[in-house]
């Protein structure tokens, strides 16, 4: 098949859709399908050969933060140009809520229309002051992929329809080999976090306390720690003197993240909320790391409610070192984890979720011709 | 002798007691420009806001030009997270969406564009204005609340302490003046 996506986030800063996207198209093209991808993104970037820049994004407030999108009536000609160019056989939208190329390709095209749904929006009444601007070009869309649960009941609640849930998918392969980083993990124990520090509710405050409670019985525990922030406001919430044992790599290369997931002999994802699937925690499994996450539900489902991964209650720094310090004084059950976390982690390679996804655009295609553009 | 002294303490008390009811006579009217200054900001703001969320419901922009707008503009008339913020975030909104380029010539010439676009600027002319009033007469106000007299005799009553509303509400951003280099730029020409 033919298949266009639409990437509504730059391309050029790191993100879980951008991600999916990426990894979505080279799955699709590794089963032999031809794709394109259209994505804001400079002209001039360094893309990969299937991405089509559409301009640059703008930084806009957006749900809480600033977002960089492309909005306006030149990036949607841009993406009419793309549509014409690409004569696809069914067009792929994500995230098609935010304002930016996938709510503006649902504008301009006509024809098959799949999109999938990532983030669970807690924001209603803003959704709500938009609904009757959304609704004339999300009434195209006619498949509807929501990638957790937490998506897939807003798409309910808010725009009324259901969506077939599809997981977030993971290279199993890339991630299951790599070299631990230098002095990683050592004998004392090292616990690992990967997420933007800066963001609340990724967790991070929760670790650091869970950490201050462990470091004094256990001399040689270190916490490894990648993404993006500030490293003094994190290093300001441990004591003094157990600052050298908490190690910050900021932020990290794709490569650099696996070898951190080999470096770890605890992973900790102490997620408080917001997180519709827990990719990170994808990417642990498939590393063979043994996790520790807070017991969200879509963690909880991803771990198959603690077989391949301990669960500890949410925002309970005392329950994470339990849980933590626990796994660390038991290898067997550490090795029992991530031989479940490697099996469990398999139904979310790609190869699976993008045979799934080929269902849908098959379940939707023969029946609305092809991608045409409308306006 | 003590009737000279007693006629003599009572003009003086008579005489501070106009001094301080004068005093609080001009706190007084602070407080009442105080609050017509807030009263005007509050009706700038939301008119603003509304004629923000009537552009993005117009169907003139694009639709996701028009839900960043929308959802800016709720956000600004019922935050969530601090009522200046929310306002910030409008006008960064709305300077992401007059910067596009071309943004006055492809809207040229369509039914209603011109009006809403110049209501727009001038509603956030108004905003730009009456939060520099607002907040003058928070300054003076606070100035004459802090008076020794002021605090001593309570001339403030019951009034609550004034405090400033700092948000971003320049169309351009800092540093960039408009084409006149003036505080109120014509972004729509």
């Amino acid at each position: 098949m033919r298949i266009g996506l639409v990437c509504p986030y730059t391309w050029e800063v790191p993100g879980g859709v951008r991600e999916h996207v990426s990894g979505l198209a080279e799955a699709l093209m590794d089963m032999g399908h031809e794709v394109s991808v259209i994505a804001p993104a400079d002209d001039d970037a360094d893309l990969p050969p299937y991405v089509v820049p559409a301009g640059r994004a703008v930084p806009v407030p957006y749900n809480g933060s600033v977002a960089r999108l492309a909005f306006g009536f030149l990036s949607a000609s841009r993406v009419r140009r793309w549509l014409k160019d690409g004569d696809f056989d069914v067009l792929h939208v994500h995230e098609p809520a935010a304002p930016s190329l996938s709510l503006l390709a649902c504008w301009v095209a006509d024809g098959p229309i799949v999109a999938t749904l990532h983030a669970a929006m807690p924001r209603s009444r803003a959704l709500h002051a938009a609904q009757p601007i959304l609704a004339s070009a999300l009434e195209k869309i006619s498949g509807r992929i929501a990638v957790a649960e937490a998506a897939r009941s807003t798409l309910v609640e808010h725009l009324g329809g259901d969506a077939v849930l599809i997981p977030n998918g993971v290279h199993v392969k890339r991630y299951q080999k790599a070299e631990p980083l230098p002095g990683f993990p050592g004998t004392g124990g090292t616990l690992g976090f990967l997420g933007r520090m800066d963001e609340p509710r990724k967790g991070l405050d929760i670790l650091l306390a869970a950490f201050t409670m462990m470091a004094p019985q256990r001399p040689g525990l270190r916490l490894l720690i990648a993404g993006r922030g500030d490293p003094d406001e994190v290093l300001d919430q441990v004591p003094g003197p157990l600052q050298d044992r908490v190690v910050l790599l900021g932020q990290v290369s794709d490569a650099d993240r696996i070898r951190m997931l080999h470096s770890v002999d605890v992973f900790c994802a102490p997620n408080t909320g917001g997180e519709s699937f827990g990719y990170v925690l994808v990417e642990a499994m498939a590393s063979g790391a043994p996790i520790v996450a807070s017991d969200l539900d879509a963690f909880r489902q991803v771990l198959r409610g603690g077989e391949a991964g301990e669960l500890f209650e949410t925002g309970s720094p005392a329950g994470l070192a339990e849980a933590a310090g626990r796994l660390l004084d038991d290898p067997e059950r550490r090795a029992t984890l991530a031989a479940a976390a490697s099996d469990a982690v398999r139904e979310f390679d790609w190869s699976i979720v993008a045979r799934d996804v080929v269902r849908v655009y098959q379940a939707v295609a023969p029946a609305a011709g092809r991608v045409a553009v409308a306006l | 002798m003590t009737a000279l002294i007693a006629i003599i303490v009572v003009l003086v008390v008579g005489m501070m007691g106009v001094y301080v009811s004068w005093r609080a006579g001009r706190l007084d009217r602070l407080h009442a420009r105080l609050e017509a200054a807030r009263f005007a900001l509050d009706a700038a703001l939301l008119r603003r806001s509304s004629t923000a969320l009537e552009l993005a419901s117009s169907g003139l922009l694009d639709p996701a030009t028009s839900v960043l707008l929308a959802e800016a503009a709720h956000d600004a008339r019922s935050p969530q997270s601090g009522r200046e913020l929310a306002e910030s975030d409008l006008t960064r909104a709305l300077r992401a969406v007059f910067s596009q380029p071309d943004f006055r010539a492809l809207l040229a010439g369509r039914e209603g564009a011109e009006e809403l676009l110049s209501e727009l600027e001038s509603a956030s002319h108004q905003v730009f204005l009456a939060r520099k009033f607002y907040n003058d007469a928070v300054a003076v106000t606070q100035a004459a609340r802090q008076r020794w007299l002021a605090r001593i005799f309570r001339l403030a009553g019951t009034a609550p302490n004034p405090e400033f509303f700092e948000i971003d509400d320049s169309l351009v951003p800092a540093g960039e003046a408009g084409g006149r280099g003036a505080d109120l730029p014509h972004l729509t020409g």
